[in-house]
């Protein structure tokens, strides 16, 4: 294959790419014989002749997808159209941020320094990941120098307009955050039609020392589009990272989630909430690397798995020997509402310090019936119920959402996901 | 307004109510009384629709209808309320909310509009009074937290605010200390009125020197052994269960 035609040989990535082509070349894509994609299989997914540049510009109108956005707050916007930015959506910035395409990051010589320090610097350098890098020709380039509380929240969205039979994105974020500063991040997948998209995405994420990183998925696209997110988070000392993943939509999605906690006193989060049914798959896949002392980790996850819908939890916490009085925690529960429906869930932890806590719990259980009955004596209807238990069941993980239009959004994707309407936005 | 016959109930294929006959009126209020395990809160439970319980004869008519085929929710529609011995947590859902949906799933099953806000406002303002509860308490999440009074005290809250036909109270005086059980009594007299009913189900006299009955029932392996009027309660808290259990020869 000779990629290379269609690569910008003068980049100061350039190297790092070939190396990458290499990679993929010689892995493929993962199967299930191995550990990590045991019960992942990408077979259905890679069946389609998707293509990989898009020949097309192509336009859409704000108000076609305006809801999509988190539209009733400010925020900045990166907006692409089947891989490629759209200006007329977007509003970036350089006044004392940047918040904007990669593209521009790897041309222009201002950059150079922040790209070769942080570049491919944590992305794994498994086959996915590589062929990402391989390809990836734009994303969402944001840097936020020390000492600046950015004042809205960042939307990343990428569209696609099922123009090609089948397309296949490689979008590659890359969010430096300096020292002391604060930043709100929403990241999307939208597919517009039925035609099958994959998207394998990665991000690199750098949250220097007392950095706030807060960092939205919200996973709700058609049942005909797939998504690997493949996201590194590398913390520096007493930085504080979150991200939360709202899964609901999409045929198959895998996360594969990594903080390295490269610092002492930092705080690593990860929640989320799945609500899927008919054939859909979600997968996450997370890893907490506890290097340094005195640091803590936070794990949450929730899901609720309907009809012949499949699950897999496999979180992975390592505490080095060096890392004394970590605090780690995670918990994973699941409700299987259809018989068909299964999950597994797998926790793996590493321990190799004598003086930490650290906790797992996984639950996997169906709705409580006492709870069920409760709230139908109350004249409450068993679907309408059944949505209240939902709701309530995935609440702590809501609870930490600390953007409220945010929350009202993920609340009404679930109400409108289980179908009720209950008087009150949920 | 109710009336039982000849009731069997099983869970499991282990029969519990072996024969329930009993007649409520409008206007009366009736104590059912019986040792742990006689199948008092199965009652409750059988009245109320729970599904897993399977009746296996005999009928609920409630104001003449049967209701056996009827979902929990179709027979809270029509006028039927438990107050639950065991309340459950509800987190992320405010007791506001809660009422506000369970009103107007109510009113929406009887195709009617949603409660206007200010006439909802109002009824919870009057009804939280009546039952002497904070403002603060109705943001809360719905029974997270709650003591055993508070979480009582918020059953008849809901019992108040749905104003139902029958209420059936379900050991409501257990975990009350004596003041709760004095404003939990009283919102109960307060809403008592000669259109509807209230079965007290309780395994002390306690409560009955608060709520009083027109009829003491006693029920004993699934079966009303005894019924009389409230100084029954009285010799039974006196004397115990066991007279009854002798002579019914159980």
């Amino acid at each position: 294959m000779a990629f290379e035609n269609t690569v910008d040989v003068d980049s100061p990535i350039h190297d790092i790419r070939t190396e990458a082509i290499k990679t993929f070349e010689t892995e493929g894509f993962p199967t299930k014989k191995q550990e990590a994609w045991k019960y992942t299989s990408l077979n259905s997914v890679l069946k389609h002749d998707y293509s990989v540049f898009p020949k097309h510009d192509n336009a859409i109108e704000f108000k076609d997808v305006k809801k999509y956005f988190i539209h009733d707050i400010d925020a900045y916007k990166i907006i692409f159209i089947d891989g490629k930015y759209a200006s007329h959506l977007s509003q970036t910035t350089h006044d004392g941020i940047d918040v904007c395409l990669m593209s521009s990051a790897l041309s222009k010589p201002k950059y150079r320094i922040l790209i070769e320090n942080y570049f491919n610097k944590i992305a794994s350098k498994d086959s996915l990941s590589s062929l990402n890098t391989a390809f990836s020709s734009e994303g969402a380039y944001i840097h936020i120098p020390k000492n600046k509380l950015v004042d809205k929240p960042i939307q990343i969205i990428h569209f696609s307009t099922g123009n090609e039979a089948a397309l296949m994105l490689q979008p590659r974020n890359l969010v430096v955050v300096d020292e002391n500063s604060h930043v709100q991040i929403i990241e999307r997948h939208q597919s517009l039609t039925d035609n099958p998209v994959l998207t394998n995405s990665v991000t690199e994420i750098f949250a220097n020392k007392r950095a706030i990183v807060d960092y939205y998925k919200i996973q709700n696209d058609r049942e005909s589009a797939s998504l690997i997110d493949n996201t590194f988070v590398n913390q520096k000392q007493e930085s504080l990272a979150k991200v939360h993943t709202f899964s609901f939509g999409g045929k198959l999605i895998r996360n594969n989630l990594n903080f390295y906690q490269n610092g002492e006193r930092i705080d690593s989060t990860m929640k989320g909430i799945t609500i899927i049914g008919n054939k859909q798959h979600v997968d996450h896949n997370t890893l907490v690397h506890h290097i340094e002392p005195n640091c803590e980790s936070h794990q949450d996850y929730k899901g609720i798995f309907n009809d012949s819908s499949t699950g897999v939890f496999n979180g992975k916490v390592v505490v080095e020997k060096e890392a004394q009085k970590t605090n780690a925690f995670q918990a994973n529960n699941n409700i299987l509402i259809s018989d068909k429906a299964s999950i597994n869930t797998k926790p793996q932890l590493e321990i190799f310090a004598d003086d930490v806590k650290c906790s797992h719990g996984c639950t996997i259980g169906q709705l409580d019936e006492s709870a069920m009955f409760y709230l139908r004596s109350r004249g409450i209807p068993e679907k309408e119920a059944r949505a209240l238990l939902m709701f309530a069941f995935s609440n702590n993980v809501l609870d930490s959402v600390k953007i409220p239009e945010i929350k009202s959004r993920i609340t009404k994707i679930i109400a409108n996901k289980l179908g009720v309407n209950i008087g009150f936005d949920l | 307004m109710l009336k039982i016959n000849n009731l069997h109930a099983s869970v499991e294929d282990k029969g519990i109510l072996r024969g329930i006959n009993l007649e409520v009126k409008a206007g009366e209020v009736h104590a059912i009384m019986g040792p742990n395990g006689s199948g008092k809160s199965t009652l409750a439970s059988v009245i109320a629709g729970k599904e897993e319980y399977e009746v296996t004869e005999g009928n609920i008519l409630l104001e003449g209808e049967d209701i056996e085929e009827l979902a929990a929710e179709e027979r809270a529609h029509k006028g039927v309320f438990l107050s639950f011995q065991y309340p459950v947590e509800i987190p992320g859902v405010s007791v506001t909310n809660f009422m506000k949906t369970a009103i107007n799933e109510t009113r929406k099953a009887k195709g009617l509009e949603d409660m206007p806000a200010n006439e909802m406002l109002k009824m919870i303002r009057e009804k939280s009074e009546l039952l002497e509860i904070d403002r603060k308490f109705l943001s809360r999440s719905l029974n997270e937290g709650f003591s055993g009074g508070e979480k009582k005290r918020n059953e008849i809250f809901q019992m108040a605010m749905l104003e139902p036909k029958l209420a059936i109270l379900d050991e409501t005086d257990s975990g009350l200390d004596i003041d709760a059980l004095r404003i939990v009594a009283n919102g109960v007299n307060k809403l008592k009125s000669k259109d509807n009913a209230v079965i007290v189900i309780t395994h002390y006299q306690r409560l009955l020197d608060y709520i009083v009955p027109d009829y003491v029932h006693v029920l004993h392996n699934g079966k009303i052994v005894k019924s009389g009027t409230k100084e029954l309660a009285h010799e039974l808290e006196a004397k115990g269960y066991d007279w009854i259990k002798e002579e019914v020869g159980a």
